[in-house]
């Protein structure tokens, strides 16, 4: 507990740079990488990462000391450099992205250990921060690193709101871009550099090697919830932050874990649950839809039922008639305890009434029933006139599309077979 | 049931994501036939292929071959692929492509013998592509590669011939002498199915028509089939309610056969 | 000597990776093979823990079942839960590489088998020590080199026996599947050597290297190759000559042995694709001009 309050009341200044760094660094990369999830280009994130770590040595073997501007310059130049040869590989020989990928990714990895290895080797003082960079360690994060994030962030930021349209519409659809006139080329440059410029950032926190799920999972998980672009991004960077903050605070409570393993976990348990409880996409909406569905259909089944027994009755107007559940039962098959729930539902609705054990149809239920039978015989139409289905078929074909066919649809289908009131043939 | 039935579909749906593709299809194909299938682009043409070959699971109705499953036929079916389906890139050549053909569940860990070999090389042979054998696949033109996979297919040796857009890419004289092999499969008593879209050549091609677009709209004889009717149903843009209605089953996640619901 | 073994091994480790690696490349699943390699490290973690031994048999079965896991989550994530293939990959690896280091860091600290170096490049410097001394006199070489030949004889006989299968899928998985063979028990057949590959290559060359012997040869094999067998036989020339120069370069040097093999690997794929695309170029020169050549003839 004590460590919380530490941590929280930033009683240790380097926590105060470690919470900014990380509020920075995260909306950073979930912003880029959410455009990266559109481009569907996610794991060229991975590639960049990998290949920061050769830059961010030579960086410090030309200042021979762990200057951040040489090892910043480093890194973007490297970082740079592999998504050009990915593009190259691709563009230039039969080698498919996720191989050029692979190929760039661990060729620029083994040169960063060879210059590593080199380094430690060499004699040089002061070099053992570099290791961070490989798995990250966010209480390394200084204020000169602090104040190079937020204005990475802020260039992002300003980027994004500048551009949001070209970028959106490079995004989806790049031919189309270049038809309608835009600089497709000086777009996608930009995209490249700020996404560099963000996972130059994130390494700090993330290492190299773990680096691409800030750009991946956010987004991923992001998607669960929205499918509009300024929301998802929105979710996205509060989820990343989220999990760098308290990624953070594990290992600071933890001294000595790496930062980067802890956000990356917490991440990917948020993305898990985007995908259990999502309101659209989530497995637990899904679930509760089919059984909205489920109950829907059972309703409007004993609706039609009844007024089927209407019409066999030629009463099809008539309020009065009382029928008993078993003589729903005649006219279509359900499970009777199925049907006893539907009946007491429908009560409850007004749509029937009760009288003894006998069931009538409301006012309202006789409206709701006919509408149903009139969609299911106006779909069967439809498919006689439109398709080669014949009227042994029409029924079968028809059952269970009268539960979904929206009030337009049904205008729609007016019009065009010119049917007023209820069909009479039934097939 | 029909004796003279090489390929009989019931009732068939098939979804992707909840949206039914094909829907409610329905229909018997003769064998010892050439048998044309059309529609627009994304009418479930391929689906429907996929379908029959067992690729994609249908979410109701089902596929028999000469009134057996699937499972029990499979040595009887060959495939031809779209020609997009595969990356030519792939280091093989036409002699390894078409060797293929003769790969069966049951010889995949067995050597391939000189029966094989002689039949991979009468089939390259009969679809002239004998001075490419040793080709790789990447250095030939489109037609080319489209040759390689009909010959794959004749090396399966079957019964029925499924083929997705043969003739896509193919130059008349080419398309002309497909053509006439195609025939002289159909004479020594083999059924073909296939994905055309030149809607011009389709009454001098085919024996059987089943025209789609995700129902059944008509099948049968080119002159049943190619009725003014017919053809403004399936290409008029006369579906889009149809369209309208798949979409609003997905978006609902709404189940199409209420026998789904009652699981 | 120790020269000699280390080169042997790790050359065994290049071809036991880069032949199944051409399978992964011709199947577009290079970054899948990425993701089985860094998610072994918590298999191989838990198995250290338990068996507090590196020969265990246990650990290897362990181990090979993470990576088997990965494939099977990444199937998962890409079709049950709808996100993109390339994201399915990302999110899968990086979480068990988390999971494998936080492992490492909360129950290994100060174990000497196991620290992040060692999961970074292996121990191929050092293979040496642990190795099999029959009596005094005959030394039969380090335990990895053994442990890499029997991998190297299932892998072999596998693909050997399976080859018509694994190129099948590689080439057509549609196809394959209308022929009925089952796709899925050929899928994660590759995807179970895979991930036995990455795990007995861990202590040599570590799960983050082992990509490189993966990818790298297999796709410089596959710019010269015209067909499957040459892409195989070149794979293993690639992966050796980068093994052997790469290991010169090491010592020369004074650095990572690993890290200079893949470095040499990378560098090498450079070459051939620009040595390809020189030639290519020049050739259409050639024939460019001699068709001017005939032009103006005709013309004339
Ligand atoms: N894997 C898939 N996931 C989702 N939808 C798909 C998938 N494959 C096809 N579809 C959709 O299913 C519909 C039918 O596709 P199909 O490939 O069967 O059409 P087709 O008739 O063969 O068209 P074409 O003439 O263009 O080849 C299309 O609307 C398509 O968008
Ligand atoms: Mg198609």
């Amino acid at each position: 507990m004590q460590t919380f309050i530490d941590f929280i009341s930033f009683k240790d200044p380097n926590v105060f740079y470690v919470v900014i760094g990380m509020i920075c660094i995260n909306s950073s990369s979930a912003l880029i990488g959410s455009f990266a999830y559109l481009r569907k280009r996610s794991l060229i994130g991975d590639a960049v990462a990998h290949s920061l770590l050769p830059g961010i040595c030579l960086g410090f073997i030309m200042a021979g000391e762990k200057n951040m501007i040489y090892l910043f310059f480093g890194a973007f130049f490297t970082g740079w450099l592999s998504t050009y040869l990915v593009d190259y590989i691709v563009n230039k020989s039969k080698i498919k992205q996720d191989a050029a990928i692979g190929i760039v990714l661990s060729s620029f990895f083994a040169l960063g250990i060879v210059l590593l290895t080199f380094i430690q080797n060499g004699g040089y003082s002061d070099q053992g921060g570099l290791n961070h960079f490989l798995f990250g360690q966010a209480a390394a994060i200084n204020k000169d690193e602090l104040i190079l994030f937020a204005v990475i962030l802020a260039v992002i930021v300003g980027s994004i709101i500048l551009f949001y349209r070209s970028f959106i519409i490079v995004s989806f659809n790049s031919d189309y871009a270049k038809s309608i006139g835009l600089p497709v080329r000086s777009i996608e440059f930009l995209m490249t550099s700020l996404t560099v410029l963000a996972i130059a950032a994130g390494i700090q926190a993330l290492g190299v090697v773990l680096m691409s799920a800030l750009i991946v999972t956010p987004a991923a998980a992001a998607r669960f919830w929205s499918h509009k672009l300024k929301r998802m991004l929105f979710i996205a960077v509060v989820f990343s932050v989220f999990s760098g903050l308290l990624g953070a605070y594990i290992s600071y409570a933890n001294s000595n874990t790496p930062t980067g393993p802890w956000v990356v976990m917490i991440l990917s348990i948020i993305t898990l649950i985007s995908f259990v409880g999502s309101t659209k996409r989530g497995i637990l909406a899904r679930y509760l839809k089919a059984r909205k569905n489920k109950s829907k259909i059972l309703l409007e089944n004993i609706l039609k039922a009844i007024y089927h027994y209407h019409e066999r009755q030629n009463l099809e107007n008539d309020l009065n008639l009382v029928l008993a559940s078993a003589e729903i039962l005649k006219v279509r098959r359900f499970d009777t305890t199925e049907l006893q729930k539907g009946l007491n539902q429908l009560i409850r609705r007004g749509f029937i009434g009760r009288e003894n054990n006998n069931y009538f149809l409301t006012e309202e239920g006789m409206t709701e029933s006919k509408r149903i039978v009139r969609l299911h015989r106006l779909w069967e139409q439809y498919l006689l006139k439109r398709t080669s289905m014949d009227i042994f078929h029409v029924h079968s074909g028809a059952e269970a599309i009268e539960h979904i066919l929206s009030p337009e649809i049904e205008k729609e289908l007016e019009k065009e077979l010119g049917i007023v009131g209820i069909p009479k043939e039934d097939f | 049931m029909n004796e003279n039935c090489a390929i009989e579909v019931h009732n068939l749906t098939t979804t992707y994501g909840g949206a039914p593709v094909l829907w409610d299809v329905d229909f018997d194909l003769p064998a010892g036939k050439i048998i044309g299938v059309i529609g627009p682009n994304g009418s479930g043409k391929t689906t429907l292929l996929k379908t029959i070959m067992g690729l994609l699971e249908p979410s109701s109705g089902y596929v028999k071959i000469f009134n057996q499953d699937l499972s029990k036929m499979r040595e009887k079916i060959a495939y031809v692929p779209q020609r997009e389906s595969v990356d030519w890139d792939f280091p093989a050549s036409v002699f390894d492509v078409v060797m293929m053909g003769r790969y069966r569940k049951g010889n995949l860990f067995k050597r391939t013998n000189n029966t094989d070999i002689e039949i991979v090389e009468e089939c390259i042979e009969k679809v002239g592509l004998t001075e490419f054998r040793n080709r790789q696949i990447a250095q030939l033109s489109g037609g080319q590669q489209q040759r390689v996979f009909i010959a794959r297919a004749l090396a399966q040796k079957a019964d029925i011939y499924l083929m997705d857009e043969p003739f896509v890419g193919v130059d008349a004289a080419t398309e002309n002498s497909i053509l006439s092999l195609l025939e002289e499969m159909r004479n020594t008593g083999k059924t073909v199915l296939i994905i055309h879209h030149d809607l011009q050549t389709v009454s001098d091609y085919f024996d059987y028509l089943v025209l789609l677009n995700t129902r059944l709209i008509a099948k049968g004889t080119p002159q049943d089939v190619l009725t003014e009717e017919n053809l403004s149903n399936a290409y008029g843009g006369q579906l889009t309610l149809l369209a309208k209605v798949a979409n609003l089953i997905k978006e609902n996640q709404f189940p199409i056969r209420e026998k789904d619901v009652d699981l | 000597m120790s020269d000699f073994w280390i080169i042997l091994t790790a050359s065994i480790v290049a071809i036991n990776a880069g032949l199944l690696g051409c399978f992964l490349l011709l199947r577009k699943m290079a970054m899948v093979g990425d993701a089985i390699s860094h998610a072994v490290l918590p298999g191989i973690v838990v198995a250290y823990y338990f068996s507090g031994d590196k020969t265990s048999g246990l650990l290897l079965l362990g181990a090979t079942l993470t990576g088997v896991l990965a494939a099977f989550l990444i199937d998962f994530l890409s079709r049950k839960a709808k996100i993109q293939g390339d994201a399915s990959i990302g999110i899968t690896y990086t979480l068990l590489f988390a999971v494998g280091m936080i492992m490492i860091s909360s129950w290994m600290q100060g174990n000497v088998d196991i620290d992040m170096e060692c999961v970074l490049y292996g121990d191929i410097a050092t293979i040496h020590m642990d190795k099999i001394i029959v009596d005094d006199n005959l030394y039969l070489g380090p335990r990895a080199f053994y442990v890499e030949i029997i991998a190297f004889a299932i892998i072999g006989l596998s693909l050997f026996f399976g080859f018509k299968g694994f190129k099948l899928l590689a080439f057509n998985i549609d196809y394959a599947r209308s022929l009925g063979i089952n796709t899925g028990k050929w899928h994660y057949a590759l995807m179970t050597l895979v991930s036995l590959t990455t795990v007995v290559a861990f202590e040599v060359v570590g799960a983050v290297l082992v990509v490189g012997f993966l990818i790298i040869p297999p796709a410089t094999a596959q710019l010269v190759s015209t067909k499957l067998r040459e892409m195989l036989l070149f794979t293993c020339l690639f992966g050796i000559s980068a093994v052997i120069s790469g290991y010169y370069l090491a010592v020369w040097l004074n650095v990572s042995i690993t890290g200079s093999m893949v470095m040499v690997s990378g560098i090498i794929f450079f070459a051939v694709l620009i040595f390809q695309r020189i030639r290519n170029s020049s050739k259409q020169k050639i024939e460019f001009t001699e068709e001017l050549t005939q032009y103006d003839q005709a013309n004339k």
